[in-house]
């Protein structure tokens, strides 16, 4: 990354052409061809020698797009053998402790596709363990992306779509898991029957408008097999060439350091370093998913046996992705309201049927309400240090924590047998940490980020601790400071002053209505809280006198080193 | 025929006098007594060998047993009404045999349910304790080897067998301890253990008297070949190879979204920052 580095990137400056090495002359009649048809060379110019900026965490989409054109391709490996039936067959494959017992079409395709097909095991683990992986991915991506302030103007938009990849990715793994039609999965099918069932007055005709009559009929896996291998793919495939045109379009963030503005990208082009370094990462997420399809088993639906109504097993959990709604279900009371012969099932309601969609709406308002009260319309093509917007990394943090215990609530019962502890205390705990723990998280967390500030600013101002302990004429000790180097100050400094809110009385004086006043007001307040405390960068006078001072600093540091331990003498007073 | 018809008379003119009856008492007495000897004389040591096993169980029951559940079974109470140790006088030598045998009993402290651990005593000593605790009233006995043995069965048999222990052991087991008898939790710290690697006997035996939190699944619940095809099921899964690789404890979905995150994001993240790390050709000049 240094300019030593860069200069082996390209052997033109742009004055003179750069020459194509000799033996490539039939690629380049082919390429040839193909521009003089397709018109490829236009489009592809600009486009071949796009920047992107490198960093790790840039990456992490990346595993996202990767593991979705694993899950493509081993999906229509498993579409070549899957029936998507629930007609009764009488199972006779391979698979001996089942052999003789009546199941549905799906769940015989499925044992014959884990049995009977060669890789057809390897090719559904890597499935299912590419559709965790893929959601695992969009959620860091959507976190790195949240903790950096990238999803700032003029990024919002893709903002909402990173969010209903994210939905429409849960609701495609929901699908997909659902129709092998074993009985873990029937469990959540039935489960996901008495959600619909608790919504007041629509559930029954929701639920029986879904499933072509009374739970489970014949038609639900069919079905889903529709929504999971055309209707949902589609619209990821869609929504994820518009997440990328977007990315395209807007430019990539970059972090700020010398020579990097908002104006520029610096970084590598597109052809050859991304196109290599994207290929290759391709090649590693394809290995990682074989590696894990080869080395654990997912879902061993021969184990569970086909669905059945009268049948359970414990430990059944949703995928890891519906945890966090199941866990919220588990630990809520018995809640529920009796009128007038209606039953309202807060207990269902709450965790399932408003809990999800609630948080999906506060992730996609997260980016507006944030400038809607900083009041900053700007846009912003430098990253922000997490630590730089304590506020806002807070109340990521308050929210993961939130996912976090919901999630180990999903878990409850697996605690309970593996740390010995009493189920019924797990649930009680949870109960009050789902409400104090995202607290006391985004209070931890505002501090921490404030302290960082505070040693960036003490960083700056007073330099780095060198390590160099120096005692003085009177026995005391004390840790020599030096000045950094003058690229780690810039990447430092460069950032924003958070601007100041407004007071009451400019707001006052502004000569608004009423009502807008309140939401002006209101608008101050909140600004007020979300930059309290928050360390500014120092100015450019104070930077200057600490140069001064380091200076000075460094001298007498090399003066004393010249010196020598003990060259000085005792001291005369 | 005549001389026998003549004391057949001779003795019936006897058959009402005053002794008559007790002779026939004597005659049947010593009749059922000695044919009981000639042809059960085994059965009598056993008797004497299982009054003295029933002897020897009560001395240890008082040593290990007696302070929980009572000097002769009776169980005892504590001050707030409760169970401290349950009485045992119809439990029957299965549940010893099980308890015991499989370690559970005698616990090592009051607790909300007792785990499995290295069992105490040996084989003649549990089987002492399961006579006494036996002869204290009715209750299962500890059953025959052919009840649970799949031995000696031919292939096709087993296989129809372990398809039928299956769909039992989904209707009735997992319920509580898991596809894959890894084991599930209980309301208040209770839970189904592993049952995974267990004797069979030991299994037949829990399903007979349902210890713990256990429901007990009679031979009018679950006949006996029904239990024998439970205990086939899972001896097939103790033996049949992990198909999809490294099971992860049995857990279900949880072990396997840590292991996507762990092991799958985790590497996945881990390569990342490797890739970012190297850049265009600046480590062969670096390293």
């Amino acid at each position: 990354m240094t300019v030593g580095d860069m200069s082996k990137v390209a052997k033109t400056n742009g004055t003179e052409p750069a020459t194509a090495p000799k033996g490539a002359k039939a690629a380049g009649a082919i390429a040839n061809w193909a521009d003089e048809r397709l018109g490829l060379g236009t489009a592809m110019k600009k486009n071949l020698r796009k920047v992107f900026p490198d960093h790790w965490s840039f990456m992490l989409g990346e595993i996202a797009l990767w593991s979705f054109v694993v899950l493509l391709l081993t999906g229509v490996f498993l579409t070549l053998w899957f029936d998507p039936s629930m007609t009764e067959v009488q199972y006779n494959g391979s698979y001996d402790p089942l052999r003789g017992v009546h199941m549905s079409s799906a769940m015989a395709s499925t044992l014959d596709i884990s049995f009977d097909v060669r890789g057809g095991l390897l090719m559904r683990q890597m499935h299912h363990w590419a559709a965790m992986i893929f959601i695992a991915s969009m959620m860091i991506h959507m976190l790195r992306v949240y903790l950096t302030g990238a999803f700032r103007k003029p990024r919002e938009l893709n903002w909402v779509i990173g969010c209903l990849l994210l939905l429409l990715g849960t609701i495609e793994g929901f699908t997909g898991y659902s129709l092998p039609d074993d009985l873990l999965s029937g469990t959540g099918v039935r489960a996901a029957d008495g959600f619909m069932k608790a919504s007041p007055v629509v559930g029954s005709y929701m639920s029986f408008f879904l499933f072509g009559g009374e739970f489970p009929g014949d038609s639900i896996i069919p079905r889903f097999y529709a929504m999971h291998i055309l209707l949902i793919p589609g619209i990821l495939l869609g929504l994820v060439a518009a997440h990328m045109l977007l990315l395209v379009y807007h430019k990539h963030t970059q972090w700020a350091g010398p020579g990097r503005t908002e104006e520029n990208v610096v970084g590598y082009p597109m052809l050859p370093v991304y196109a290599a370094k994207a290929g290759g990462f391709f090649f590693i997420v394809f290995g990682v998913i074989t590696l894990l399809g080869g080395l654990f088993s997912l879902n061993p639906v021969w184990k569970f046996g086909p669905y059945d109504p009268s049948k359970v097993t414990a430990g059944s959990q949703p995928d890891w992705y519906m945890g966090w709604p199941d866990g919220l279900l588990r630990i809520i009371p018995a809640w529920e309201t009796h009128i007038w012969g209606v039953t309202l099932s807060w207990n269902v309601m709450l965790p399932i049927l408003v809990m999800p969609p609630l948080m999906l709406m506060i992730l996609i308002a997260l980016p507006f309400l944030e400038a809607w009260i900083t009041g900053d319309k700007r846009e912003h093509h430098l990253l922000q240090r997490p630590r730089n917007a304590p506020t806002r990394t807070a109340i990521m943090v308050a929210l993961m924590t939130f996912y976090g215990l919901s999630w180990a609530a999903g878990g409850n019962d697996i605690i309970a047998i593996k740390m010995h502890l009493s189920i019924n205390q797990i649930t009680y705990f949870m109960r009050a940490a789902v409400f104090i723990g995202p607290v006391i998280a985004f209070l931890i967390t505002k501090r921490w980020c404030i302290s960082l500030q505070r040693h960036d600013e003490g960083k700056l101002l007073h330099g780095y601790e060198s390590g160099v302990l120096v005692r003085s004429p009177e026995g005391g000790y004390a840790e020599k400071h030096l000045p950094l180097p003058e690229g780690e100050a810039y990447r430092l400094s460069a950032r924003d002053i958070d601007p100041t809110p407004e007071t009451v009385e400019e707001i006052e004086s502004s000569g608004l209505a009423g009502r807008q006043v309140k939401l002006r007001r209101l608008r101050a307040k909140l600004a007020a809280v979300f930059f309290a405390d928050n360390v500014q960068k120092p100015t450019a006078e104070e930077l200057h006198d600490a140069q001064h001072h380091a200076e000075h600093e460094l001298h007498e540091l090399e003066a004393q080193i010249a010196a020598g331990p003990n060259k000085h003498g005792p001291a005369d007073h | 025929m005549r001389l026998l018809n003549r004391s057949a008379g001779r003795l019936s003119r006897h058959r009402r006098g005053p002794i008559a009856g007790l002779m026939v008492l004597v005659c049947g007495l010593l009749l059922t007594g000695g044919l009981y000897a000639a042809f059960a004389p085994a059965q009598a040591d056993s008797t004497q060998g299982q009054e003295e096993l029933v002897k020897e169980g009560r001395e240890l029951f008082l040593v290990g047993c007696a302070f929980c559940h009572g000097q002769n079974g009776e169980g005892v109470l504590t001050q707030g009404g409760t169970q401290y140790g349950p009485a045992l006088t119809d439990v029957g030598e299965a549940a010893v045999d099980f308890q015991v045998g499989t370690g559970r009993m005698p616990m090592a402290q009051p607790g909300v349910q007792a785990p499995r651990k290295e069992v105490t005593y040996d084989k003649d000593e549990i089987a002492a304790l399961a006579a006494y605790v036996g002869s204290l009233g009715t209750g299962p006995e500890i059953p025959d080897t052919e009840l649970y043995s799949t031995e000696g069965m031919s292939d096709k048999q087993l296989e129809e067998l372990v398809v039928r222990g299956g769909q039992i052991f989904l209707a009735n087991c997992t319920a509580c301890h898991n596809f894959e008898g890894s084991g599930g939790a209980m309301p208040r710290g209770g839970f189904a253990p592993k049952i995974r690697g267990v004797d069979s006997k030991h299994i037949y035996e829990a399903m007979l008297t349902g210890p713990q939190s256990m429901d007990t699944f009679s031979d009018g619940n679950i006949p006996p070949e029904d239990k024998k095809a439970v205990i086939a099921y899972l001896e097939t899964l103790d033996k049949a190879p992990s198909y999809g690789g490294l099971t992860l404890g049995g857990l279900g979905p949880v072990s396997e979204g840590i292991i996507a995150w762990l092991v799958g994001i985790g590497s996945l993240v881990g390569f990342a920052v490797w890739i970012a790390a190297h850049t265009t050709r600046s480590s062969k000049q670096k390293g």
